[in-house]
């Protein structure tokens, strides 16, 4: 038996979130460091992943599979696709610098027992949920993956309730209230798409008799699993709803802003950019490939919902006055885009949706870190209360520009590439809806370059003109990001080609073809 | 029945010539004889060891009666009586059966785990130099009187709360066994009794632990009026009292008719009234919407080692009873009893949910969950499928661990007026003391049915049951009420963790190691049976065989 690299990069974030919550609470700095140390081995492991993984080669690589609860017909089975790989290389990349970027977020504070340990939880809730999002996004079995989509919600429930942002606009009670209702909120609305499913899950299983994907899929293609057209419509919708209201899709999408807005800039980037991609990786991998009819008879409907994200969140972040509610609803705009380009059924479509998801995944923690280390400095997550920062810190304006950029999808940057695809792919089938998306780039130039100017330019407030400039453990956050923005703007080829075979495949369980241009390009 | 029948069933009798002695078979009733065996010793001791060393001699015989009848469940189990051998024994009374030796060895474990938490006595302080437990010094004394300020000067204390716990897990192994009506009622008085006089016991706010025993026995005995006429009926109808019998009389298989019941057997309105009568008495124990009333009151005064006795082990024998009665009894009948237990459970389940949100007492909340999960398990018991039966097996035994579990924890934390159950007084308990408010997070978990804990495996067992059994719609219900339950678990879970802590606050009773055992047993039952349920899914599998 071959050594279980894909069980082994789930286990150490695990393991590493048992030994880091049992460090007593004196050695505060220790279980940061110790963290840290295995949030790498995490990193190390996700790249001999991607090293092991031949594109060209099989479907579904590195498997693992073991009886686990064989009375449901469970199996602990795991595989990694192209899609798999890249997501979970942004996640053993992203942590790291989000454990970095939190690095005093929890420190505690004066309140409590001897027992109370805040630093030592924070940190291993967030490698609890890394090992919960990585095991995600290798599970082959649907019950496998439904335990750990429920499974996820529990640590970051407690990410967002447990530790707000202390940037906060009046007393503390008041932020600890809305804290908790950020966090009821995330919670319960997610709770209720996963309880639906559940519901689904055990509808399928009723239906197919095991939960293994690979083995449905397989009796799906050859026929041999018939489904009743409403019994596979009502399932299809069971799951997705619950993937919806993960990704977030309007118009489920009113608890992000809430949850990003309260939580920690490092928790906010959790959410948005590692845990929300479990939706959308899920409705490619699940939803398409079980339910390929279903889909097929959702998607127009789907990409009206995806089209109305991108416009709406667009809108309204234009009009946030607090930066990171505005980040929230750019990051919804976004996710209009992944879900449009998933549901596009064209290659280009899916292979920029799984780019993008990557890509917003870097940009996004790129501009909500600095975000942070800039609220951190006034205390305050207003617009209006900043202005002429590039004066004082023209570091930390001029890395908060790049992460600006990324988010409006500037040429060059990573983003442009994936949205760019997304829009071909999307205009290749359905025109229409493609031009209106494109008001969703001209809406984002504005709320970006807005909050740039209004945050950066202009004369220097009073209150931040002591703002000390970014210090060397922010540098090492932001820095090796905005290389990478650079690097998968200019070269984004490793990605693709690690996507391309898998969105192939996709695209074949749902029997769609790329649809063929119109004029043929001179030879 | 008319005075002519009851005329003619003294005539009709035949003379009796000799009487057979009944056959017993002592081994095969060796859990239920044990228990009772060691209740009877229980109040002998009460009679004759000093007061000094009577806590101590009744704890370890009851310990030792409990572990020793769950070593014969487990000798009988591996005897094969649990598949293969399972027989009718005891005149045929009572059944020894793959089912009944599961809901036995869970009720006998969650007793025994519940015993733990009666016989703790450091979370109180001590009075007059004198370690107390939960019950009362004197249950005969009134209320602050002298009488009772004497009782606890002396240093009385109510030891007799082990033989009645002893007599209540007795009529508990028999009430799931039992295959004849009587018998199921005799089980029914004999495991209600104790638990009433138990209510009543408890050392603080005793006007409302008595008031709460008041309301269980007069609602109970009203129930087991019920029962016992609907017995009568269903007699009436089939000419016995044998659940095998009436089962071939309902199907059909059997014409004879009994000479002195010419007049009402073959009756169908008899044996539905008389049926629905019978369903209704158990679904009061079992805390069923519309019998749900007494739950709350009498989970909220009873003490609350009592509780959580009442809550798991209760429950368990309840349910078990149920389904012998729905699955071997009443088979013939799906049809009719389907449509009903379909109403019952949706009813259970989103009742229990939306009437929990509003409570402001945890053990008023964790009554009104204890009614969602009836309802949950009711789902499971509808779908009349092998699958059903070991889904409602699975999903008691890791249900009754919870429950004990949290009403351990729910003792643990007080005030100056003893436990402190108003949720507002737990606010910020997890900054004070993190293990105890996360321990009890863990079970709050488990009965929302988060994965990973082993309310998700028990739903998940039920639900699947019953989408199997083609109860969809129970399903969604379920998944809904779910949802709801969901909210108040986790409003707990948010003043426990993310609410400031009061000044004045409880503070956290350090306990003896037999609390710490009991709420440990049921942290690891919930963990275990969430994350690897598979062996526990075989056993009760393999259980999952009623005898007829």
């Amino acid at each position: 038996m071959s050594f279980p690299l894909l069980t082994a990069t789930a286990a150490v974030p695990a393991i590493g979130a048992i030994v880091t919550a049992a460090v007593p609470a004196a050695r505060r700095t220790a279980a940061k460091w110790l963290a840290l140390f295995f949030s790498l081995v995490t990193l190390v492991l996700a790249v001999l992943i991607g090293v092991r993984f031949a594109p060209g080669g099989d479907r579904y690589q590195l498997t693992e599979s073991h009886s686990w609860i064989a009375d449901f017909g469970v199996r602990y089975e795991l595989g990694v696709d192209g899609i798999g790989v890249a997501l979970i290389g942004l996640t053993a990349l992203l942590i790291p610098f989000v454990l970095l970027a939190g690095w005093h977020d929890a420190d505690p504070q004066e309140t409590g027992s001897k027992r109370w340990r805040p630093t030592q939880g924070f940190f291993a809730l967030i490698l609890m949920v890394e090992a919960m999002v990585i095991l995600s996004f290798e599970a082959t079995d649907v019950f496998l993956f439904y335990i750990l989509f429920e499974a996820m919600l529990i640590p970051m429930y407690f990410l967002i309730g447990g530790f707000g942002d202390r940037a906060h606009a009046g007393s503390d009670e008041k932020a600890a209230a809305q804290r908790s209702y950020a966090a009821v909120k995330f919670l319960l609305y997610n709770l209720v798409g996963g309880l639906i499913m559940l519901a689904a899950v055990i509808g399928l299983y009723v239906v197919a008799g095991n939960f293994s994907l690979q083995e449905i899929a397989a009796a799906r293609a050859s026929g041999e699993l018939q489904m009743a057209t409403s019994t596979e419509r009502w399932l299809f919708l069971g799951f997705f709803f619950a993937f919806a209201v993960k990704a977030p899709l309007w118009p489920l999408h009113t608890w992000l802003p809430n949850a990003m807005g309260e939580a920690t800039a490092p928790v906010a980037v959790l959410i948005t950019a590692v845990v929300d991609k479990v939706g959308t990786f899920a409705m490619l991998r699940f939803c398409l490939q079980l339910f390929p009819e279903a889909s097929k008879w959702a998607t127009p409907a789907i990409l009206v919902l995806a089209l109305i994200s991108i416009v709406y969140g667009a809108l309204l972040a234009v009009g946030q006055r607090d930066i990171k509610r505005l980040v929230a609803y750019a990051s919804i705009s976004h996710f209009g885009f992944i879900i449009m380009g998933i549901f596009a059924m064209t290659s280009q479509g899916q292979s920029g949706a799984t780019l993008y998801m990557v890509n917003h995944g870097v940009s996004t923690a790129a501009l909500m870190l600095v975000a942070g280390f800039l609220i951190s400095r006034r205390g305050s997550r207003l617009i209006a209360d900043y202005g002429g920062v590039q004066k004082v810190a023209p570091v930390l304006a001029g890395t908060f520009l790049v992460g600006s950029l990324a988010t409006l999808s500037l040429p060059g940057l990573a983003p442009f590439v994936s949205e760019f695809l997304v829009l071909v792919g999307t205009f290749a089938r359905y025109p229409a809806i493609g031009i209106i998306a494109t008001f969703g780039i001209v809406l984002a130039a504005l709320y970006s370059l807005v909050l740039y100017q209004r945050t950066m330019t202009g004369p220097v407030k009073p209150e931040v003109s002591a703002m000390p400039d970014l210090k060397v453990r922010e540098l090492v956050v932001v820095a090796p990001l905005i290389a990478l923005l650079i690097f998968l703007g200019v070269y984004p080829k490793p990605v693709t080609d690690l996507v391309n075979p898998a969105v192939g495949h996709t695209l074949s369980d749902v029997h769609e073809k790329d649809p063929k241009p119109e004029v043929e390009a001179a030879k | 029945m008319s005075a002519s029948a009851v005329h003619s069933l003294w005539t009709m009798a035949a003379p009796i010539d000799k009487i057979d002695a009944p056959t017993i078979e002592y081994t095969q009733l060796l859990p239920t004889l044990i228990v009772i065996g060691a209740a009877v010793l229980g109040i002998l001791v009460e009679a004759f060891v000093g007061r000094k060393a009577r806590y101590y001699v009744q704890v370890f015989l009851t310990v030792v009666a409990l572990v020793a009848a769950f070593a014969a469940v487990i000798g009988l189990a591996a005897g094969g009586y649990a598949s293969t051998e399972a027989k009718i024994v005891a005149m045929g009374a009572i059944a020894v059966d793959g089912p009944a030796l599961f809901l036995q060895g869970t009720i006998l474990l969650t007793g025994l785990v519940a015993v733990f938490t009666f016989a703790e006595r450091r979370l109180d302080p001590a009075a007059h130099g004198n370690h107390v437990d939960s019950f009362t010094a004197q249950a005969a004394s009134v209320p602050g009187s002298e009488s009772e300020q004497a009782a606890v000067k002396a240093g009385f204390t109510t030891t007799e709360v082990f033989p009645l716990s002893l007599f209540a897990i007795g009529g508990m192994l028999v009430f799931p066994a039992a295959n004849d009506l009587l018998t199921l009622f005799i089980a029914l008085e004999v495991l209600s009794l104790p638990l009433y006089l138990l209510c009543a016991l408890a050392r603080r706010k005793r006007l409302m632990s008595q008031e709460a025993a008041v309301k269980y026995f007069l609602l109970g005995a009203f129930s087991s009026a019920f029962l016992l006429f609907g017995v009568a009926l269903v007699y009436g109808y089939a000419g016995t009292v044998s659940y095998a019998g009436i089962a071939d009389v309902v199907d059909g298989t059997v014409q004879t008719v009994d000479p002195a019941l010419a007049g009402t057997m073959g009756n169908d309105a008899l044996l539905l009234v008389g049926a629905a009568m019978i369903l209704m008495g158990l679904l009061f124990k079992v805390g069923a919407v519309p019998f749900h009333m007494w739950t709350p009151d009498v989970y909220q005064g009873a003490p609350t080692p009592v509780t959580g006795f009442m809550a798991a082990a209760t429950k368990v024998a309840a349910f078990g009873a149920l389904l012998r009665l729905l699955y071997v009894v009443l088979p013939g009948l799906r049809w009719d009893w389907r449509p009903v237990m379909w109403g019952v459970a949706i009813a259970t389940m989103l009742i229990g949910a939306i009437v929990a949100i509003t409570q402001t007492d945890i053990k008023r909340l964790l009554a009104y969950s204890s009614i969602a999960h009836a309802g949950f398990i009711l789902a499971g018991v509808i779908a009349a499928t092998p699958d059903g039966i070991s889904s409602v097996l699975f999903y008691l035994g890791a249900y009754s661990f919870v429950t004990i579990g949290a009403f351990a924890v729910v003792t643990l934390v007080r005030d100056a007026g003893g436990e402190a159950t108003h949720l507002s007084k737990w606010a910020g308990l997890g900054r004070r003391s993190p293990l105890v408010a996360a321990v009890f997070a863990v079970f709050l978990l488990a009965f929302a049915g988060i994965p990973l804990t082993s309310g998700f495996a028990g739903k998940f067992a039920v639900f699947k049951a019953a989408a199997e059994g083609g109860a969809g719609m129970l399903v969604v219900v379920g998944v809904i009420s779910s949802a709801i339950a969901a909210f108040f678990y986790i409003r707990v879970i948010v003043l426990m963790f993310f609410s400031e802590p009061k000044p004045e606050g409880p503070t956290v009773a350090v306990p003896s190691p037999l609390t710490i055992t009991a709420i440990g047993v049921g942290v690891a039952v919930t963990l275990v049976l969430g994350v690897a349920p598979q062996y526990f899914l075989d056993l009760a599998n393999q259980a999952g065989v009623f005898v007829r």
